[in-house]
């Protein structure tokens, strides 16, 4: 059960959502930031939560991994209530990756990915042989196997996400929350760790996700969720989900949805107030 | 590029693990080795402590004594006289070591040691306290529980002041030496305000307190200082496999499956009363705390304050400080004033080295 996610066993648990968020609200003290929420993560899918700074992408993608707690309503994985579950229990079926990690100094890789084993053993039971074989295929799946001896701060910003998605792969699951993977990273980069998310999900993965750029959200999704303050605004397929009107009312930008000429995912153009070539009155209708 | 298409002809350098019976840990023979020299080394400090002395005792004979084949009068100024300062010296070291490691690995920090974070700070100004203000409560405290315990105590509370001031939805390192550094600084203003106005018969005697030293230590002192460390020792081993993934930070640790909030409460607890034991043993000496663990990642090559190697080191540096003091100077002198001479250059050292970064 262990490697399900590296050999690409699919997930039997079929159409039935692996992780919900029933009616929950949460914030940070007294501040509110998400308020009566549902949401559904389908499996065996890419779904990423998109949305305005500060709508609380980051607190959602937390709230279904157990970093916060709910001050009303459940997160159910895989039908148990995750607050009931052992912390232990939930890091052996979730793998979450937080926003820009940071690991000791000197740390190396093959050292940093081990530490993904640990849900996985106990006290007396602190190293073992199935242990450096899951390592192992995590690191050759990542394609960081060369770098294993190397400082994780001596490598560059893709090479580092890569490795720290390893390290979550290492736990074993096969359900993965990562908030931003792509920050800091340019786009080449960027398009470099998503491929690699991409091969996480035909491998049998379901993966949730929060992203900063829209086309990114749309090429490499299957499922998008729109936020706006809080709220889920909208839900689907990029194709059904983003549309020039969505985006208005989402983030308040005004930009053209046209057909991806390299994909059949839509692409968003955004229409600032220079060097576009629509005549005035056609930008003051789209105001 | 497909996942598995490529490394896996490579066979990477995971790291070998070794199983006895039920019991499976990772080999790594670098640190082993480090952790037996520096064991051996510190033994060998140990005995050349207990030689030196108004009546010296050459090293095969104090080995000897100290595995029961020695001489009678060897046996009687070794076992009953020497035996409890280098013992002490011994036990303090490693409390100090250990306590270093724990606080600078929960503050991802190398500066927090238990000196910054008001730990000797609080246990100074109380018994400085206690032995300057005569009178009716002051002394009853001192004779009823007896000047350690009472530093003890104010090590531990203010420790747990300095940990609930720092505390704002968890813990941040960086806030916490700064809390740290700033009820320090009132702990030392009170300590002073304290010798100042104190009467000089007693100004004298809480400044021999506050120097740090070994001198005079009988077996009881050193027994209660010697059970209070094993047992904190035993409590850090038991959490110490729950703490291996918060190097990684909260988020990351969480994650793995670590109830990171309990575990870190219950390592600074432990990081708190071993510096507190400390303390109450031998004074506040100071820096011991803040060099031993990042020598001891350095000598064992770790990103991260390694604990047996931190407690070893501890252990040698504050033996050694002590037989430096008495024998290679002309007047004999506490502990502390060599560890503060080591400690203080080491301290600038860590500094440029951070700023360069």
């Amino acid at each position: 059960m262990d490697t399900q996610s590296v050999t690409g066993v699919e997930s039997e648990s079929g159409r039935t959502a692996r992780l919900a968020a029933r009616g929950v609200t949460v914030g940070y003290g007294a501040r509110t930031v998400i308020d009566d929420l549902d949401v559904a993560i389908p499996p065996g899918v890419i779904t990423t939560i998109i949305g305005p700074n500060g709508c609380g992408k980051s607190t959602l993608l937390r709230t279904l991994s157990r970093l916060l707690k709910p001050s009303r309503g459940t997160v159910v994985l895989d039908g148990d209530d995750i607050a009931r579950l052992r912390t232990r229990d939930v890091a052996r079926k979730l793998g979450l990756l937080p926003q820009a990690p940071v690991a000791p100094e000197g740390l190396t890789v093959a050292d940093l990915v081990a530490r993904g084993r640990h849900p996985h053993q106990s006290w007396l039971r602190q190293w073992s042989s199935d242990d450096a074989e899951v390592v192992e295929r995590a690191l050759a799946m990542t394609g960081v196997s060369d770098l294993a001896d190397r400082p994780v701060d001596a490598l560059s910003g893709g090479q580092r996400q890569r490795v720290w998605i390893s390290m979550t792969l290492a736990q074993g699951t096969d359900l993965l929350l990562l908030d931003e993977p792509t920050t800091y990273l340019d786009l080449a980069h960027a398009m470099d760790v998503l491929d690699l998310v991409d091969d996480l999900h035909e491998s049998g993965c379901t993966v949730v996700m929060v992203l900063h750029d829209l086309n990114l959200a749309a090429r490499y999704s299957d499922n998008l969720v729109v936020m706006r303050a809080g709220s889920i605004l909208a839900q689907g397929h990029p194709r059904d989900v983003l549309t020039a009107e969505l985006l208005h009312e989402a983030f308040g930008l005004h930009a053209k949805v046209i057909d991806d000429p390299v994909g059949d995912r839509p692409l968003v153009v955004p229409i600032g107030r220079t060097h576009v070539q629509l005549d005035q009155s056609a930008i003051n209708l789209l105001k | 590029m497909k996942p598995g298409m490529n490394g896996t002809d490579v066979k990477p350098s995971v790291t070998p693990g070794v199983r006895l019976g039920r019991v499976s840990f990772v080999w790594r023979p670098w640190i082993v080795c480090v952790s037996l020299l520096l064991a051996a080394a510190t033994f060998l400090v140990f005995c050349l402590s207990i030689g030196v002395g108004d009546f010296p005792i050459g090293l095969p004979q104090v080995i000897a004594t100290i595995f029961g084949r020695g001489e009678r009068v060897d046996e009687f100024v070794i076992m009953d006289l020497r035996m409890p300062r280098a013992l002490a010296g011994l036990v303090v070291g490693i409390a100090l070591g250990v306590s270093g490691a724990l606080t600078q690995s929960i503050a991802r920090n190398p500066l927090a040691s238990p000196d910054v974070l008001g730990i000797t700070g609080g246990a100074s100004a109380v018994a400085v306290f206690l032995v300057t203000v005569s009178g009716g409560t002051a002394a009853a405290i001192v004779s009823s529980v007896g000047l350690s315990a009472a530093a003890l105590m104010g090590g531990l509370g203010t420790g747990l002041l300095v940990y609930f001031l720092a505390w704002r939805r968890g813990i941040d390192g960086l806030r916490l030496i700064l809390i740290g550094i700033s009820v320090s600084a009132v702990m030392e203003a009170l300590t002073t305000w304290l010798l100042v106005t104190a009467d000089i018969r007693d100004v004298a005697q809480a400044q021999a307190w506050l120097v740090g030293s070994l001198d005079d230590r009988s077996w009881d002192e050193v027994q209660v200082a010697l059970w209070g460390t094993l047992v904190l020792l035993a409590v850090v081993a038991g959490a110490a496999f729950q703490f291996k993934p918060m190097h990684l930070g909260d988020d990351v640790a969480a994650g793995l499956g670590v109830r990171y909030g309990a575990v870190r409460a219950v390592l600074l607890l432990c990081a708190v009363l071993l510096a507190g034991v400390a303390v109450s043993a031998a004074g506040p000496v100071p820096f011991v705390a803040l060099v031993a663990p990042q020598v001891a990642m350095r000598l064992a090559r770790c990103p991260t304050p390694p604990v047996v190697a931190s407690a070893l080191v501890g252990a040698l540096l504050l033996t050694g400080a002590d037989l430096v003091a008495r024998t290679a100077l002309p007047v004999s002198l506490p502990v502390g004033v060599v560890t503060a001479a080591i400690g203080g250059p080491f301290l600038v050292h860590l500094l440029v080295r951070a700023n360069r970064r």
